[in-house]
């Protein structure tokens, strides 16, 4: 507990790298307890790190810190305060689980921090009545609004009343209106909880300017912190946006943007659109558009979070095909594959959507590449895009460790390089902090006014909706305004272009009866700060049923995931007890016959009248005989001596040779078996006609007899078998995603603050997998008996005990991969390649494990597969007792706690 | 011309993202060096190193060689074991064979009457348990025919029986299994490394900015298949070069460049098929499920594990569509036969028809899964 309770976060030294790149330097920082304070700065800075830091997301590098009195280097105190923080991530609804509903999203992180049924239920609804968010509890994650998802993230972070709060960039992406009620939200929020410590990164200044505290933070340094009015008087500015720009750039001298007015061309318009619809099945995303927008215009596009506006952008770029209207760019109809036209647009994209495996270089390369600028023209193009976007310093590093706005820059530096007439740019600035996005608008407007380039942006920003030429306002798929930025402030009589834009789209929400602004004002109605849950000895079980239970409904709603996971080992049983045979029969083989007598003639009569053998058309001579092996025509080749039959007459003991083809010696010794077993029944009948000998050509007989499966058939050594292959490679492949998948959308940042441990998690990811996978073991063992006509002969408690332990440790396995891997698809290749040769063919499935050797003898043992064989095919076709295999169960029972606890240490909380 | 151009760049860019995940490469390198070595020496379909138990109650001279003759590298030297021992034994699976010599075996062959052995197979060793019984039976009877030799007793068959297997003298599984295990990483990887690359572009959305550039969904399509197969080509090639001729000594009879051009049409089929899988599912996880049966199905079923001539009819006619069981005789044919083109020419046709389809359907349904993107 802390010594003093007025202190709720004490920095001290901060340090963090990431390789050679520096993201905190000896940050030193006292947060207040109940004070509301925002981190500003430029992109990359470390903004995100040290609030990473401060929630326990991430590993601690160098430095003190104590959050609410717990030093956040002890790996138990962090454990502790986890319940009393709330982080909200970067990244609009990043750690959203998008097929849960609204309700299910935020009742599992109040399961997660062990809040009763009625406690959740009774925040649940206050929250999301709070928050408005009340009349959609069912819908989807995916299927809401940015705005909705930010509100989302919000009551999920809320819900176990945490005493501070952190929020990274919670407005990035968000349109004005929802972004004014968000900050209303919290301001609300915190008035009935005035304990709680609020710390807020942000990119629009005009929204840090209302915090009662600041932090500048500026290349992993802090350069100022205290109260807002401290701050910014303290560089002698007036706005918060000079100060900043004060404070990073002691040189900047406050040059205001200044756009040339645009000369008007008469060429022709470069954009049209006339009744541009777009509908996904009921759905209209964008409803009878029109506009027209003249060569060398900045078009402004604005409007709520799923207005249309994407969709829009896409049709123009023709990556969309439109379902009604008609659209028009550079006076030629936009029609798909018309590539020419393409070599003429520069597109930028919401998301980032270069490759993020590639250099910032190595992308624009690829860019000028694929635009088909020459050879000799891309280097010196590709420098200068680096310098004019402010690249240089990246140029050799991948876009996966870079901050969102460079990024950003890092795109529009992309859509530029091939010099396009026309710009299509869907929020380029978002999450871009001020200079950036200074720099960004200059190039702009140097595109527009020097080069004539068209250039058609979204935007959320309402300082950068005034510097376009003409801005349209979009709203449920309608365009609902258009004109120049000043015309429409004074048609309208408001008093600024975001009371212009947040009055229309108020309005409309009225008209279409969703999100009824009053409920905003009853946030008396917040929740009230209930006593914080105790933690108690059932904690760990009941956070594991919280994953469990999340993990079971996104599964479940994966219909198709579910099918598969129980249709496809049938499906694969089927097939395996149908098509693996390992009786060879019908052995192809053709005769050369350099005897001719009766005698060969008899020998030949033999073989073809056997059902094992096929006779194909007899050789002519020995040249024959390569060309029929090679070919693969005939597997045998009998070769009768000339002579045969008088040696054999005069007892001079003739030799008939076989040829085989040994490319392939399973089949090769069992072919030979029955040329034996052929010549030996010939030899008896002949000797039988010969008084002279013993009627018996063999002098002892050997009776063989074949145990656990007499008619020797291979189903009932490939069923039990392939219930093994089936169940080693199904459970794998559905785990070896679970922890990856996570790590690349990003809700794995929900494990990283919530008090649940690593075993926790894992766990209960486990759960519904093993419930899933032991389902499809049972749904095999029905088909193994109705289908292919098994019994069970032995114990039916030691298949099922094996079976369970054995989807246990398969699923297991499939988690360790994952746990390690990077990317999806080195845990689908690492899982298919680590699990198929052992299930295959170390496991005595194919071949006798007691034949092992080496290597192979190694990979068997340690593999649970080899276990799970011996108890399959001991239940199925030797009849054994649960006594009897007691040792195999055992040793399968290892595996998979092996394999959960080795994961439990690959796999680490907190990130680098 | 510029078609080419494209595939070439967006080519290098597949290759360039393979390059920099480390695990992956990793598990490339993995699958086809030390799983290969491993596969090859470890198992024996085959009989090899099997393990066989005896009941010996006669104690005689000719049981002892009897005993003697069962030996390495077919068998492991038998283990002698009381009869009371011999069911316990074989359920646990510890002896795939075991021989049961009676009491008086010796004397009563001596006397002309027929004794009788009695061997015990364990027959759910489907691959050894046919063949080892005529080894031992075979085994047997020249141990016994060599002591009545030795005691005057003429008991010769009338005809010898000479037998001379072609391409591999010795029956050597180790051929056979290196080859199988290159063509199991093949199919494995060839279909996962494309699909999931496909995925991967689509989750990220790259593949969408792709769309706005002058490029065209086949060469989006090709670049993805050109890129995977040459590193996978480049994979097979070494593996086949060091592991399976160099480490294993495996002597490779025929042209290796008829081979890799196999190889190749066999990447090209495996490719579009991954990608078609890719098209069908609509995130990783639903591609790995939909993908494993596929190739599991694939392998199992290319007649290189388990016999094709002896699986029913219907699912031979239908196996002459897996693209597998053709590669599977080019493999056997080329590399042991030492076929030529004159002889694998139909399975080329086979492979080439099914990648141009492959690739033309996996093609259609890309171009809708690109339009259905926005």
């Amino acid at each position: 507990m802390p010594l003093d309770a007025s202190t709720c976060v004490v920095a001290s030294s901060l340090s963090h790298r990431y390789g050679a790149t520096t993201a905190l330097d000896q940050a030193s920082l006292t947060i207040p307890t109940a004070s509301f304070t925002a981190v500003v700065g430029p992109d990359g800075v470390g903004k995100s790190t040290m609030l990473g830091l401060i929630a326990g997301a991430r590993a601690l590098q160098s430095g003190e810190l104590t959050v609410l009195g717990a030093r956040m280097g002890d790996k138990r105190e962090r454990e502790a305060v986890f319940g009393r923080i709330a982080f909200m991530p970067q990244g609009l609804g990043r750690n959203l689980y998008p097929t849960l509903s609204v309700m299910e999203n935020i009742d599992f992180i109040g399961r997660l921090h062990g809040l009763d049924d009625a406690d959740r239920a009774a925040r649940i609804t206050r929250l999301t009545q709070a928050t408005g968010l009340s009349p959609f509890l069912d819908r989807p994650a995916g299927k809401l609004s940015g705005g909705m998802k930010q509100k989302l993230s919000l009551c999920a972070a809320l819900i176990h009343d945490p005493d501070l709060l952190i929020l990274d960039e919670p407005t990035t992406g968000v349109d004005p209106l929802s972004r004014r009620r968000f900050w209303a939200l919290i301001s609300a929020l915190h008035a009935s909880r005035p304990s709680m410590t609020v710390l807020v990164s942000t990119a629009y200044m005009e929204e840090a300017e209302r915090f009662e505290r600041l932090v500048v933070m500026d290349r992993g340094r802090i350069l100022a912190a205290g109260p807002t009015r401290e701050v910014i008087a303290g560089t002698g500015q007036a706005s918060l946006e000079a100060a900043f720009r004060m404070l990073s750039d002691p040189q900047w001298r406050g040059d205001a943007l200044v756009i040339p007015p645009r000369i008007e061309r008469h060429d022709g318009p470069a954009i049209v659109a006339e009744g541009l619809t777009r509908s996904f099945g009921d759905f209209v995303a964008v409803d009878h558009v029109s506009f027209t927008i003249a060569r060398g215009e900045i078009f402004g596009f604005l409007g709520s979070n799923g207005c249309g506006k994407t969709t829009t952008m896409k049709m123009l770029t023709g990556l969309l095909p439109a379902t009604g209207g008609r659209a028009e760019l550079l006076g030629e109809p936009i029609t798909q594959p018309r590539l020419e036209q393409r070599l003429r647009i520069g597109y930028m994209s919401q998301g980032f959507s270069l490759y993020e495996e590639l250099s910032v270089r190595a992308n624009l390369e690829l860019h000028g590449k694929l635009y088909q600028i020459p050879a000799d023209g891309i280097g010196p193009r590709v420098e200068a895009a680096l310098a004019r976007f402010d690249l240089a310093d990246f140029a050799d590093v991948l876009p996966k460790s870079l901050p969102l706005g460079i990024r950003q820059r890092l795109q529009l530096a992309a859509a530029c390089l091939h010099e396009p007439e026309v710009l299509i740019l869907d929020e380029p600035t978002s999450g871009v902090d001020p200079a950036a996005r200074d720099l960004f608008w200059r190039r702009m407007v140097e595109l527009s006014r020097d080069g004539g380039v068209t250039i058609f942006v979204s935007t959320h920003f309402m300082n950068e909706a005034e510097r376009c030429d003409r801005i349209s306002l979009m709203h449920a798929g309608k365009v609902i305004a258009i004109g120049a930025p000043a015309e429409l402030i004074e048609r309208s009589g408001a008093a600024s272009l975001e009371d212009v834009f947040t009055g229309y789209l108020e309005k409309a929400a009225l008209e279409a009866g969703e999100e009824p602004a009053g409920v905003l004002a009853e946030t008396a109605g917040l929740p009230l700060p209930g006593p914080p849950p105790q933690p108690g000895l059932v904690a760990p079980l009941v956070r594991i049923a919280a994953f469990a239970r999340r993990e079971t409904v996104e599964l479940l709603r994966d219909p198709i995931r579910l099918v598969f996971a129980l249709a496809s080992p049938m499906l694969l049983l089927f097939v395996f007890g149908y098509g693996i045979v390992f009786d060879v029969d019908r052995v192809a083989f053709a005769v050369l016959d350099r005897d001719r007598t009766a005698a060969s003639r008899e020998l030949i009569e033999e073989f073809r009248s056997s059902p094992w053998f096929e006779a194909h058309p007899p050789l002519t001579g020995e040249a024959d005989v390569g060309l029929a092996l090679a070919s693969g025509r005939v597997a045998l080749v009998i070769d009768i001596p000339p002579g045969f039959g008088r040696d054999l007459a005069r007892g001079h003991r003739p030799e008939v040779a076989f040829l085989q083809d040994g490319a392939k010696p399973f089949q090769a010794e069992t072919a030979r078996s029955y040329f034996e077993n052929v010549m030996l029944g010939l030899m008896a009948r002949s000797m039988a006609e010969t008084p002279a000998r013993p009627a018996e050509v063999l002098p002892f007989r050997i009776e063989s007899r074949y145990r656990y499966n007499q008619d020797f058939r291979s189903v009932f050594a490939i069923v039990p078998g392939s219930i093994m292959v089936i169940l080693a490679l199904i459970p794998a492949m559905l785990t070896a995603l679970a922890v990856v998948r996570e790590r690349e959308i990003g809700s794995i940042s929900n494990f990283r603050v919530s008090p649940a441990s690593v075993a926790e998690f894992l766990i209960g990811k486990q759960i519904p997998y093993v419930a899933v996978c032991f389902l499809s073991f049972l749904s095999l063992i029905a088909l193994a008996v109705l289908q292919f006509g098994l019994t069970v002969k032995g114990s039916m408690p030691a298949l099922l005990l094996g079976g369970l332990l054995y989807v246990f440790a398969t699923s297991g396995l499939g988690l360790l991969v994952s746990s390690f891997a990077r990317t999806q698809v080195a845990a689908l290749v690492a899982t298919a390649v680590i699990v198929v040769v052992p299930a295959l063919q170390f496991s005595g499935y194919l071949s006798p494990a007691a034949a092992l050797d080496g290597t192979g003898y190694w990979m068997g043992h340690l593999f649970p597969s080899l276990w799970f064989q011996n108890i399959s095919l001991g239940v199925f076709a030797k009849g054994r007792s649960l006594a009897a295999l007691a040792q195999d169960l055992a040793i399968l029972s290892l595996f998979g706690f092996v394999f959960l606890a080795v994961a439990s240490l690959v796999l680490k909380k907190q990130e680098r | 011309m510029r078609w080419l151009r494209n595939v070439w760049h967006l080519g290098r860019k597949e290759i360039a993202s393979l390059g920099r995940d480390t695990v992956l490469f990793l598990f490339l390198v993995y699958s086809f060096t030390f799983t290969v070595y491993s596969e090859a020496t470890g198992i024996d379909i085959e009989v090899r190193d099997a393990s066989i138990a005896i009941v010996d109650g006669d104690h005689s001279t000719l049981s002892r060689s009897i005993s003697a003759a069962l030996r390495p590298p077919w068998f492991r030297p038998p283990v002698l074991i009381d009869r009371a021992d011999l069911d316990p034994a074989m359920d646990s699976g510890r002896f795939s064979f075991a021989l049961e010599i009676p009491p008086g075996f010796e004397a009563d062959l001596l006397r002309g009457l027929q004794p009788e052995l009695r061997l015990d197979v364990d027959a759910t060793a489907m691959s050894q348990a046919g063949i080892g019984d005529s080894y031992i039976q075979r085994i047997v009877l020249d141990e016994v025919l060599a002591f009545l030799k030795s005691r005057g007793i003429e008991a010769d068959l009338p005809i010898g029986i000479v037998v001379r297997a072609w391409f591999n003298p010795n029956l050597d599984s180790i051929w056979q299994n290196s080859l199988m295990s290159v063509v199991e990483q093949i199919t494995l990887l060839s279909i996962l490394l494309v699909g999931a690359a496909v995925i991967r572009e689509r989750e990220h959305g790259t593949i969408e900015h792709l769309l706005v550039m002058p490029v065209r969904a086949s060469e989006i399509a090709m670049a993805k298949v050109a890129a995977n197969g040459l590193v996978v080509l480049v994979a097979t090639a070494m593996s086949l070069m060091l592991v399976v001729r160099g480490v294993l000594t495996v002597p490779i009879a025929g042209s290796v460049p008829l081979f890799l051009s196999g190889v190749l049409l066999y990447l090209f089929a495996m490719n579009s098929l991954g990608i078609l899988l890719a098209t069908i599912a609509n995130s990783m996880p639903q591609f790995g499920l939909l993908a494993t049966p596929v190739f599991l199905v694939l392998i199992m079923l290319s007649g290189a594990n388990s016999p094709i001539e002896s699986m029913p009819p219907p699912l031979r006619l239908l196996l002459q569509g897996s693209p597998t069981v053709h590669f599977v005789d080019i493999t056997n044919a080329v590399l042991f036969r030492g076929a030529g083109i004159g002889v694998v020419w139909p399975q080329f046709l086979a492979l080439a028809a099914f990648g141009m389809v492959a690739f033309m359907v996996a093609l259609a349904r890309f171009r809708g899964m690109l339009a259905r993107q926005g």
